[in-house]
């Protein structure tokens, strides 16, 4: 049949499934927009505030579902405002595909109004990225975005499309959706010797992240964490993940990981790195990390090997095959020497302590769990709450924890948990936040409003951006430079002002009432939380030190 | 990689990738953006129109050298990487270099040139032009020589190289990215 680019374009999105997409329109993106019109009765448009929100709700929808996750926007502004979200998405290996319009081709290159080269500014964080300038290779050219985002790695491609290509006339056949590449089968002697390894060790542990979610795999990492008695930590990505129970489970490593966790990588003498990437958030220093391991490390991606640390032996493979393809090459054997040291560790792990009648942060988690249900989904925004909510998170569901992890981008929460919502609505959804990040994206309540979400933000209100502040009490001398704004946002009335409902939790049990009501109402609430500005986020071992410089408590530097 | 070239660091990369705008602007901008370096860069369309081959010369230690081939092999439209044999293949860089010259120097300059078998491609009374083809270390080792005359300009190509025997740089054949 002979459709316009525009029409192609929702055809095709339509033919791989998709059912939700974010966006906001413009001039050059009209054609799209009237194509998405005509087909409103398959695709649900969801409008954003800012575009920004538009790439967050994609990536959070993609996350919460493990879809690819749509976003629309026009040219010059419309495409730069998206960019944010695109890289957000790059940084955690989230599927996305992106479908920017841009002027016609007649006015490329010559500084048009709302002209940007979109593909030259998004090249470093997308997968890959498309200029059309062939309506015949529009649709292929969607469908192969949509097998590059939800192939291998998973990632961010954008497409962007002139407006006389939209409107452009072309032949157009239905086919079926695109299949993921097929990532090649885990080499069998790799696996042999992967086990051989497990089974020679004395002191192993287990290092998981985002790639279990990913890969689908947290059956199996379970299963092969106990069958074969391996302690386990994970990475902030890896939070929500998998529950082990107490003895295997060290909690999370890292700058603000368990002391357990980040002790016993450093005496340990096998890492077996499943799906994560050493990142300096991990290896705060990458010379000396694991200093008495050999690391053992499985990912799909083979340019993880030996990026950020050495790496002994490297599986290359889909993570869930790798590792269901071990359980059977183990089993248990005693290490009741190493488990005795990690119990001795694990005491030097503070458990915060209860100040009756004040909201401390651990407290807001925790009522958020025991509210929320074994299905809730939190979305956290970026910075102290966001640390304190992977530190105190008990819930073990996968794609149940979404967060920015490897951009840490402030003002993701919102628009992340508005995807998120729409592409898991049985779940109830919950956004934390923090005054900072929530000043940067706030805008998008209107979204939620609009679209009746029940989207709960619970906003931990320290009065400024307290992970900065953090950095200036404890290294530049308590130099409070910008981090100590003076606010009077008055979130109550803010949140009515854009047609939500807005509560004040200021104690723990006037929090948990507050969340009561919001998950017993109908569309967005807001729950404002003041916390103590001096509460930090402990354990802390600075950048570019070790476990031996860890900061375990306040006392330690007063 | 032999274990010479590793010690020098110094390497060569031979890459085959689909021929239209904007791949070179995405391997220089991996490259940018990693900190890898590149020491100088060839491309030009083969035998095959749909692609085009890149020769990278890079320095690096073995793990930095690994990183340039793991993470270029993953941009999509790269088809085949492969670090060059120094020991096997054949590398070929082109210089032109235009000197000052006064009379009594000239003979001089043709002197060395005839000894490097460089040509001598343009001529006036006070200047002349040297073609020169070789390996690299050839062409350093002629500049060196020229180094008390006066350099008026100098353009070198970078170096090419291409396997010995009858076999081919293998590399995935399917449909191009181009939109």
């Amino acid at each position: 049949m002979l459709l316009t680019g525009a029409e192609i374009v929702v055809e095709t999105l339509i033919e791989q499934g998709v059912t939700d997409v974010f966006g906001y329109p413009g001039g050059a993106a009209l054609n799209l927009y009237e194509a998405l019109y005509q087909r409103r009765d398959r695709i649900r448009h969801y409008l954003t505030a800012h575009e920004q929100g538009a790439a967050h709700a994609a990536d959070g929808y993609a996350r919460a579902t493990g879809k690819t996750g749509v976003c629309i926007a026009t040219s010059g502004p419309g495409a730069t405002n998206l960019v944010t979200g695109i890289a957000t998405a790059f940084l955690d290996s989230v599927p996305m595909v992106a479908i920017t319009a841009n002027v016609g081709t007649g006015l490329i290159g010559k500084d048009s109004f709302q002209e940007v080269f979109i593909t030259g500014i998004t090249n470093p964080i997308t997968k890959h990225n498309y200029a059309v300038r062939d309506i015949g290779r529009l649709a292929h050219t969607i469908r192969t975005a949509f097998r590059i985002a939800g192939s291998g790695r998973k990632g961010p491609v954008l497409v962007d499309i002139p407006k006389d290509i939209t409107a452009a006339v072309c032949e157009f056949t239905p086919e079926k959706p695109v299949e993921p590449e097929k990532p090649a089968k885990p080499d069998p002697e790799l696996l042999r010797r992967a086990a051989d390894l497990i089974r020679a060790s004395r002191r192993p542990v287990l290092c998981f992240g985002g790639g279990v979610v990913s890969s689908d795999s947290s059956r199996e990492l379970a299963a092969l964490v106990k069958k074969a008695g391996i302690p386990a930590c994970r990475t902030m990505m890896g939070t929500g993940v998998a529950g082990f129970g107490d003895e295997l489970d060290l909690g999370m490593i890292g700058m603000h990981g368990a002391a357990a966790a980040n002790v016993a990588i450093s005496e340990a003498d096998l890492l077996i790195a499943a799906g994560v990437r050493f990142s300096d958030r991990v290896a705060t220093k990458a010379d000396c990390f694991a200093p008495r391991a050999g690391i053992l490390q499985f990912d799909i991606d083979p340019s993880e090997n030996c990026k950020n640390v050495g790496v002994q032996n490297f599986v290359i493979g889909d993570l869930r095959e790798i590792l269901a393809g071990l359980i059977p090459l183990v089993g248990p054997r005693d290490r009741s020497e190493w488990f005795a040291r990690l119990a001795q560790w694990r005491k030097k792990d503070r458990a915060p302590k209860e100040i009756p009648g004040v909201l401390r942060p651990h407290d807001v988690i925790g009522i958020i769990g025991e509210e929320a249900g074994e299905d809730a989904v939190l979305v956290t925004d970026v910075g102290q709450h966001q640390v304190w909510a992977a530190q105190y998170w008990k819930r073990a569901k996968p794609r149940g924890f979404i967060t920015s992890g490897g951009l840490g981008t402030m003002g993701f929460g919102y628009g992340a948990a508005i995807g998120a919502k729409i592409g898991a609505p049985e779940s109830r959804v919950i956004h934390l936040t923090g005054d900072g990040s929530f000043h940067m994206n706030m805008i998008e309540a209107c979204t939620a409003v609009s679209n009746r979400l029940q989207v709960v933000t619970v906003i931990m209100d320290n009065g400024g951006l307290g992970m900065v502040r953090q950095w200036q009490s404890l290294f530049y001398n308590s130099h409070y430079m910008a981090t100590e704004p003076e606010r009077k946002s008055d979130y109550v009335k803010l949140a009515e002002g854009f047609g939500a409902r807005g509560f004040l939790g200021d104690t723990p049990e006037r929090f948990r009432a507050a969340l009561r009501n919001a998950f017993a109402a109908a569309g967005p609430s807001w729950i404002v939380c003041p916390i103590d500005r001096r509460e930090m986020v402990l354990p802390m071992i600075p950048s570019d030190r070790t476990v031996k410089d860890m900061i375990l408590t306040e006392e330690a530097f007063s | 990689m032999t274990e010479s070239q590793m010690e020098r660091g110094k390497v060569a990369l031979a890459m085959l990738v689909e021929n239209h705008s904007g791949v070179l602007a995405r391997i220089a901008m991996l490259f940018g953006r990693r900190g890898f370096n590149i020491d100088s860069l060839t491309v030009s369309e083969t035998n095959d129109p749909g692609i085009s081959r890149i020769t990278v010369t890079t320095h690096g230690d073995r793990k930095i050298i690994g990183q340039i081939v793991l993470q270029t092999q993953k941009l999509i439209e790269v088809r085949a990487v492969r670090v060059e044999n120094v020991e096997n293949d054949i590398q070929r860089e082109l210089l032109l270099v235009k000197l000052a010259t006064t009379e009594e120097q000239r003979s001089r300059i043709l002197e060395v040139c005839g000894i490097y078998h460089g040509d001598i491609v343009d001529l006036t009374k006070s200047s002349l032009i040297v073609e020169l083809t070789g390996k690299p270390g050839k062409i350093d080792a002629f500049l060196d020589v020229l180094s008390p005359y006066s350099i008026i300009e100098l353009c070198r190509t970078g170096m090419t190289a291409i396997g010995r025997g009858p076999e081919a740089f293998q590399y995935e054949h399917r449909e191009s990215h181009q939109a």
